[in-house]
């Protein structure tokens, strides 16, 4: 396996998003990159088949647009981590900021701990484009707004309630939202709506379950052998009589 | 866009501005060059009990015997002096900062709990609406805001920011979008002990202009930060209300939130809110605001610009950005997000 190290310290996103395209021009197959503080855009619209572990605190908008590879991070994200990404999967050991997988198109987000504020906002599907986002611990108000597809899952692993702020799901017109427990409907936004979580919907979140255990090193059963909240739109026009009258 | 960050020990041990420098450097993507400052608390011990005038003068001879005369009619300069400054290449030095430091005579004030204060802010509010081409931006005791139109490291570079040694610090890197960038409009924005930076923008600044006004307040900054730092003083000082209840009353819960409370709380927050409408702030923001012995940090009730909080040891941090604090602080002991609304208060023993 061909192993690229880059060290990031005092560098600017510039020349280090220079140097990660490339390592990845010239084949390569893992990129590490220490001393990771606070460059945005880390990966930005990178295609190909390759693994990047970012050692550090990465800036905003780590691996947007990217398409393919998959990102390892060992610290906390900032904002918008997989930001319009298209494919590959990024996977955060820590928490990450507001408006993590902010219109995110297809791929995969694993946030170990907890999201910030609207997280999931405008992620849409289209096809097999089916983008995910499964987070540890809990997410902050407005998780969910506008969404317009894919599947955001939140696994309540700090024994606390999923979602316990205000606006979930405002404005949802496509996708699902599953939370592991209950949910106070009172933090419904506008929009969206509670409905029994079926086997098949089950069997969709089984192995996104999985898969984060597989990550984190966590045991999936108890998760798993637990009940779940499943939030979807309300109508697929939950704004029609807003702002046009027919 | 901007980029705020804030420290303070609450053990008063002293930082000098190096770290901070370098932290609100890493931002500079959150900026624009055209506006960028620091306050530091503690930073000028051999004056402790006079207040720091730093004063932008645009002509020293013309401007300055106005701002003199007034001063000596209203108390005692025991030092005056300009403000070190070191030539820089791309900053450009368009006004001269200048810092008296001055004791007012609190007889000339009869009838006020805090006369010294008052005639400060008199004086304050006076030179920057009445005397052309002086403006006062910082006003406290044992307190400096230094700021220009620049980027982070070239402001600090011009005022000598890492030779001052305060216990509590806040800096920012602006993005001036609604009003032009200029030094006045660089934050910090102080008045007396109050310093604020601020990332968003204030929708309600025209209520709120209209709200501070009337209690003698005047806006000259051009810039909606400036009734921040006003809003401040009258909620905290004159109206003694603590730091928590203050932020409440600026960014307060969504009304089917404070319907949801207990019969107590409930009364309390409609009676802020209705107390204190026209001091609501709207839009989207995250403030900082320091004094001598504290730093609170919020956010707007919706969340809608970044905000992150940090300990180690005594030390709490505050900023857009967790990669900034770790510039100053790669160890720390912990790190969280506020919620919306809520403040971040750190005070010092």
């Amino acid at each position: 396996m061909r192993t690229v190290v880059i060290d990031a310290a005092g560098m600017h996103y510039t020349p280090l998003n220079n140097l990660v395209r490339e390592a990845v021009a010239r084949g390569a197959e893992r990129i590490v990159l220490e001393n990771v503080l606070g460059q945005r855009f880390i990966a930005n619209g990178v295609r190909g088949d390759v693994a990047i572990e970012v050692r550090g605190v990465p800036g905003g908008d780590l691996g947007m647009f990217m398409s393919g590879p998959r990102i390892e991070v060992f610290g906390n994200a900032e904002h918008a981590p997989g930001n319009t990404m298209d494919a590959g999967e990024i996977v955060v050991h820590g928490s990450a900021g507001d408006a993590v997988g902010h219109s995110m198109r297809g791929g995969r987000i694993f946030v170990e701990g907890a999201i910030g504020y609207r997280g999931g906002i405008h992620m849409k599907q289209y096809l097999e484009k089916h983008p995910v986002l499964v987070v540890g611990e809990y997410a902050r108000a407005f998780l969910g707004e506008y969404m317009a597809g894919g599947t955001v899952l939140v696994l309540a692993r700090h024994g606390g309630p999923a979602v316990e702020e205000r606006g979930l799901g405002s404005g949802i017109h496509g996708g699902e939202i599953v939370l592991r427990g209950g949910l106070d409907p009172r933090y419904l936004g506008v929009g969206a709506t509670t409905v029994p979580m079926d086997a098949g919907a089950m069997a969709r979140v089984r192995p996104l379950v999985e898969a984060y255990c597989a990550h984190f090193g966590v045991d999936a059963d108890p998760l798993l052998d637990d009940d779940y909240t499943r939030v979807v739109p309300a109508s697929a026009r939950p704004f029609a009589d807003k702002y046009t009258w027919e | 866009m901007c980029g705020i960050i804030g420290v303070i020990d609450r053990g008063r041990e002293v930082m000098d501005g190096s770290a901070i420098r370098r932290s609100l450097s890493l931002m500079n993507e959150r900026g624009s060059g055209e506006g960028a400052g620091y306050v530091a608390y503690g930073v000028y011990p051999e004056f402790r009990d006079y207040f720091a005038l730093h004063v932008f003068f645009d002509n020293l001879h013309e401007t300055r015997p106005k701002v003199d005369a007034l001063l000596h009619q209203w108390g005692r300069v025991v030092h005056d002096e300009e403000i070190p400054t070191r030539d820089t290449a791309r900053l450009r030095k368009v006004h001269t900062p200048w810092r008296y430091f001055f004791k007012p005579d609190v007889r000339l004030m009869p009838r006020s709990t805090t006369p010294a204060e008052e005639i400060v802010t008199e004086l304050v509010m006076r030179i920057n609406t009445a005397i052309d081409g002086a403006l006062v931006f910082s006003s406290g005791r044992n307190v400096g805001v230094f700021k220009a139109a620049g980027w982070p490291e070239e402001v600090a570079d011009f005022y000598r920011i890492e030779e001052y040694e305060g216990h509590c610090w806040l800096a920012h890197n602006r993005y001036p979008t609604n009003t032009p960038g200029w030094w006045g409009g660089a934050h910090p924005f102080n008045l007396l002990d109050w310093s604020v930076v601020h990332n968003g923008e204030i929708t309600s600044y025209g209520t709120n202009r209209r709200y501070i006004e009337s209690f003698g307040y005047r806006c000259t900054m051009f810039t909606d930060t400036e009734v921040v730092a006003y809003l401040v003083d009258l909620l905290v000082r004159r109206h003694g209300l603590p730091a928590e209840l203050a932020v409440t009353a600026l960014a307060p819960p969504f009304w089917d939130e404070i319907d949801a409370m207990d019969d107590r709380r409930r009364r309390l927050h409609h009676a802020l809110r209705l107390t204190y409408a026209s001091a609501m702030m709207n839009g989207p923001f995250a403030i900082a605001v320091a004094d001598q012995d504290s730093l609170v940090a919020f956010t707007d009730r919706s969340k809608l610009r970044p905000l992150v909080g940090a300990e180690a040891g005594d030390r709490l941090y505050v900023s857009s950005e967790e990669a900034a604090i770790r510039a100053m602080e790669p160890r720390l002991d912990r790190v969280f997000m506020p919620r919306a609304g809520e403040p971040i208060v750190g005070r010092c023993r």
